[in-house]
């Protein structure tokens, strides 16, 4: 069995102080296994936001572990070089972007991450990843493009740098449901071609359940459930996570 | 980013600002014969041929000063804004944009400035410098009046720091003075404009506040001084009312005209201030607003 | 038969465009609504749906301006064209609006018993405050909310009891007609499901007539609305009952955005689930004949040509497509 390419122990993140503190994220201990997806399940307030703000490295750890690839990375480290290993998409298609840029702009920003190997070429076959061509896009602002388009910007934003690890925060919850399954898509194909492993943030376990090979379950900064997808969604143990799928309204009266 | 809207009264400030400027700026050399200091007739004359606004106590004549203090006064307030607006901006924009121990002590150091009165601390530097030239009165005002516009600027730079654009930013490995300057600012830039606007009206009026008692730049004309010579030598007892009206009304007029510049400019940059006019005829269609799908869990 | 709560025909809205020139988002709607139902209405962002809800609530405002229609609730009937503003009695007291993203925009400094008062003081005239908030608490204690809610401030309140405050706020005056317009969109599930109980129970004791919940979200409609209707680029293209139109959908725009929905069942992990390819169109510039056909992948000569015919009413069961037209009893499920 390989070493898992991320592995965090007893995370935990605490904001305020005394009375007031609040544990946002509460001893959380999980591993990214290479070349899956895992897809990390809760609603408002359950900290997974904060969880991936950490593993970003984009927010410190008030205690716990992060492993990443054998090294601890918890405390003080070369963010550039993490950053061309770790990279993410965030959730509001619109506020991502800098709305002074074009997509061209946007892409060569990462030059401190890349140096010299930031070439049109390498742009061109980022964006050719999901599924967008590059004279269409490269020269158009951001409200120029439809929120479809300009997510799939994002993910090839985030594959310039050719990480190992991609964390996806809530990337299709502004998207229509009919725009979300394509996006859903994209992932599922970059994991299947490059190797890539993705940590996939959402609310709605219907998305889990349909890119997931592993799922983690989130209440009020706890881990309350955690194994292989169709366990956990299928068979769950835990009070919560039955509650969270009882809840899930359906298309179809279950037979 | 559509077209702006530039509504009625946009255009009618813009207008009456770029007749003061034109007035201050490019009178005085069309009227090349006008000129400062220039006796033209005898004391406090009625408005004639000769001197189309009359003379003032010096048999100066009231026109030539009108446009020569125009100038000065625009000079003082353009200098005199754009220095206070600078420092308030980069001192703002630091504080907000750093936050914890940084922005605690840069507003603790505003606040300091904001609360001294500052008509006290002109009155004093003015009395301390020996001669006073257009450009270091400037600089004292823009001194005294830095405060509010940091604290504004901090605060809108506060809110732009939390935004999603800039974690995509800083993921690309841009540094803190890439990102200050191109996705923290350029998000500010309406809200320094108006800034911007705002204090070149207060430097004017603080000049002219200035110069009333007597501690307006020396040598110079100025519109403020003008009118502490009208009321020093009394021409308002005497019914010489073309001594104090005309740069009462110059100076009613750039003050009102500046303050609706700005905010006819809040409703270009700002669409939900827009108003609108209810429509009486169908016409063709034209392009599409982008309508934003729904936010899920998500501040807006 | 008994007459409907709602019938609404020829319903038209524009936004004023930049250059004077309009953007019709809202074109030719009819919508039926027997009493004590819901009624849902789904479709893509952009389609028109929140316009629709503005125009239904009588609140639509320049930039938003209502060129036509004529709208009957409970037997009145208003019509729509023409510049006069809606009279005061209809807005708020027969119909009226849930705003979308209502519960984050409750006055901060306000307590929630003041709200209520100012709501019924702004359509009732001078009412006794205790009047108010008596009225505001009987309507709380009926609906199983905590009494508590009365004196809190917004910030007090958990995201979804804000949601069911306001849904109370906009019911305090026994509207005939709730418009709810996307109510569940910022909501978890469990707070969905809180409030669509609190709607069916407003239906169930009578405090409003009907309801229309436009949403974009299918699954909720399942299990709130009695009829749905479908909207694609300023029109409908379905309408029909839940059940029907959800296992038996008749136009291909409804079949699709059927096949898109992600729930956690098995039978969406073993296959690739294609979105709807394309966008909506650029309603300046809709597209000729059939609206939906650049993005229809059952679209032939005719659909790029002429406009659809309407095969049905929207009372009952009606779609607009012209292979259907052409196969009225195939199953599109299993052509797609």
């Amino acid at each position: 069995m390989t070493e898992p390419l991320v592995r965090a122990e007893h995370l935990t993140r605490v904001f305020g102080r005394g009375a007031a503190a609040v544990r946002a994220v509460d001893d959380v201990s999980f591993a990214l296994r290479r070349g899956e997806i895992t897809t990390v399940v809760g609603e408002s307030g359950s900290g997974k936001s904060t969880l991936a703000r950490m593993l970003l490295k984009l927010l410190p750890v008030t205690s716990g572990r992060i492993v990443f690839a054998g090294t601890d990375v918890t405390g003080r480290t070369d963010t550039t070089a993490y950053w061309r290993q770790v990279q993410a998409v965030f959730q509001d298609p619109f506020g991502a972007f800098n709305q002074f840029f074009t997509v061209r702009r946007l892409l060569a920003r990462s030059r401190r991450l890349l140096g010299a190997d930031l070439t049109e070429q390498r742009m061109a076959e980022a964006l050719e990843q999901v599924g967008l061509r590059a004279g269409d896009v490269l020269g158009r602002y951001p409200h120029q493009l439809s929120g479809g388009q300009r997510q799939r910007v994002m993910i090839a934003r985030a594959l310039l740098a050719g990480p190992s690890l991609l964390i996806a925060d809530e990337a299709t919850s502004m998207l229509d449901a009919s725009l979300r399954a394509t996006i859903l898509n994209v992932l599922t194909d970059l994991r299947d071609s490059a190797g890539l492993t993705i940590l996939f943030i959402t609310h709605d376990i219907g998305q889990a359940c349909y890119v997931s090979d592993q799922v983690l379950v989130l209440s009020t900064g706890r881990l309350v459930e955690y194994g292989p997808a169709e366990q956990v969604i299928f068979d769950p143990r835990h009070e919560y996570t039955r509650r969270l799928l009882a809840d899930v309204p359906r298309l179809h009266d279950p037979t | 980013m559509g077209t702006a809207r530039f509504t009625g009264r946009f255009w009618l400030a813009a207008g009456i600002v770029a007749a003061v400027l034109l007035f201050g700026l490019v009178a005085p050399l069309v009227f090349r014969g006008h000129q400062v200091g220039a006796v033209v007739g005898g004391l406090y004359d009625h408005p004639s041929s000769r001197a189309w606004l009359g003379t003032d106590n010096l048999g100066h004549d009231v026109f030539t000063n009108l446009m020569y203090g125009t100038r000065t006064s625009l000079v003082i307030g353009l200098v005199a804004g754009a220095i206070a607006t600078g420092i308030g901006v980069v001192l703002g924009t630091l504080a907000g944009y750093r936050g914890g121990a940084v922005e605690e002590g840069l507003m603790g150091f505003t606040n300091v400035i904001l609360a001294i009165p500052s008509i006290v601390v002109l009155v004093l530097i003015s009395i301390a410098l020996g001669t006073r030239s257009t450009v270091t009165l400037a600089v004292v005002l823009a001194v005294t009046s830095w405060p509010w516009t940091a604290r504004a600027v901090r605060a809108q730079a506060a809110s732009v720091r939390a935004r999603e654009h800039l974690d995509v930013a800083r993921l690309s490995g841009a540094g803190t003075a890439s990102l200050i300057c191109y996705d923290v600012v350029p998000y500010m830039l309406s809200y320094i404009c108006m800034a911007f606007v705002l204090q070149v009206s207060g430097a004017v009026l603080n000049e002219a506040a200035l110069s009333m008692l007597g501690l307006g730049p020396s040598g110079g004309v100025s519109l403020g001084i003008m009118l502490h010579w009208a009321l020093a030598w009394e021409s308002v007892r005497t019914g010489a009312w073309w001594a104090f009206v005309p740069p009462t009304v110059l100076l009613t007029l750039l003050a009102f005209a500046l303050l609706m510049l700005q905010s006819s400019l809040d409703e270009v940059f700002n669409p939900r201030l827009r108003r609108y006019r209810r429509r009486r005829t169908a016409a063709p269609p034209v392009a599409l607003p982008d309508e934003r799908p729904v936010a899920e869990g998500a501040a807006e | 038969m008994t007459a409907p709560l709602l019938r609404a025909r020829g319903l038209r809205a524009a936004y004023t465009g930049q250059r004077g020139a309009d953007i019709v988002a809202v074109d030719g709607v009819d919508l039926e609504l027997p009493a004590g139902q819901v009624l849902g209405i789904a479709g893509e962002s952009g389609c028109g749906k929140s316009t629709l809800a503005a125009v239904l609530s009588l609140t639509a405002r320049p930039p938003l301006s209502v060129l036509d229609g004529e709208l009957t609730v409970d037997g009145d009937r208003l019509d729509l064209s023409g510049d006069r503003p809606p009279p005061r009695t209809w807005r708020g007291s027969v119909v009226s609006l849930l705003p979308q993203g209502a519960m984050n925009s409750l006055s901060p400094t306000t307590r929630i018993g003041d709200l209520a008062v100012d709501v019924i003081r702004a359509h009732r005239g001078r009412t006794r405050r205790t009047d108010a908030l008596d009225r505001l608490a009987d309507r709380l204690d009926a609906l199983d909310l905590p009494r508590r809610v009365v004196d809190s401030y917004p910030h007090q309140l958990s995201g979804g009891m804000r949601q069911r405050v306001v849904t109370v706020l906009s019911t305090l005056l026994d509207p005939r007609l709730l418009i709810a317009d996307e109510p569940t969109s910022a909501l978890d599930v469990s707070t969905q499901r809180q409030l669509t109980e609190l709607l069916r129970e407003l239906l169930h004791r009578g405090l409003v007539g009907g309801i229309v919940f436009v949403t974009h979200d299918l699954p909720v409609l399942r299990a709130v609305a009695d009829r749905i209707a479908i909207m694609y680029a300023g029109r409908l293209v379905e309408v029909g009952d839940t059940a029907g139109l959800i296992d038996d959908p008749r136009h291909p725009y409804t079949a699709a955005l059927l096949a898109s929905v992600l729930v956690p069942e098995p039978a969406i992990r073993t296959r690739r689930i294609g979105g709807i390819a394309g966008a909506p169109p650029d309603l300046s510039a809709p597209p000729a004949g059939c609206r939906f056909h650049p993005r229809c992948s059952l679209a032939t000569d005719v659909c790029t040509r002429q406009e659809p015919p309407a095969l049905g009413t929207v009372a009952d069961r009606y779609a607009t497509c012209w292979w259907r037209a052409d196969h009225p009893d195939e199953d599109l499920e299993a052509r797609l």
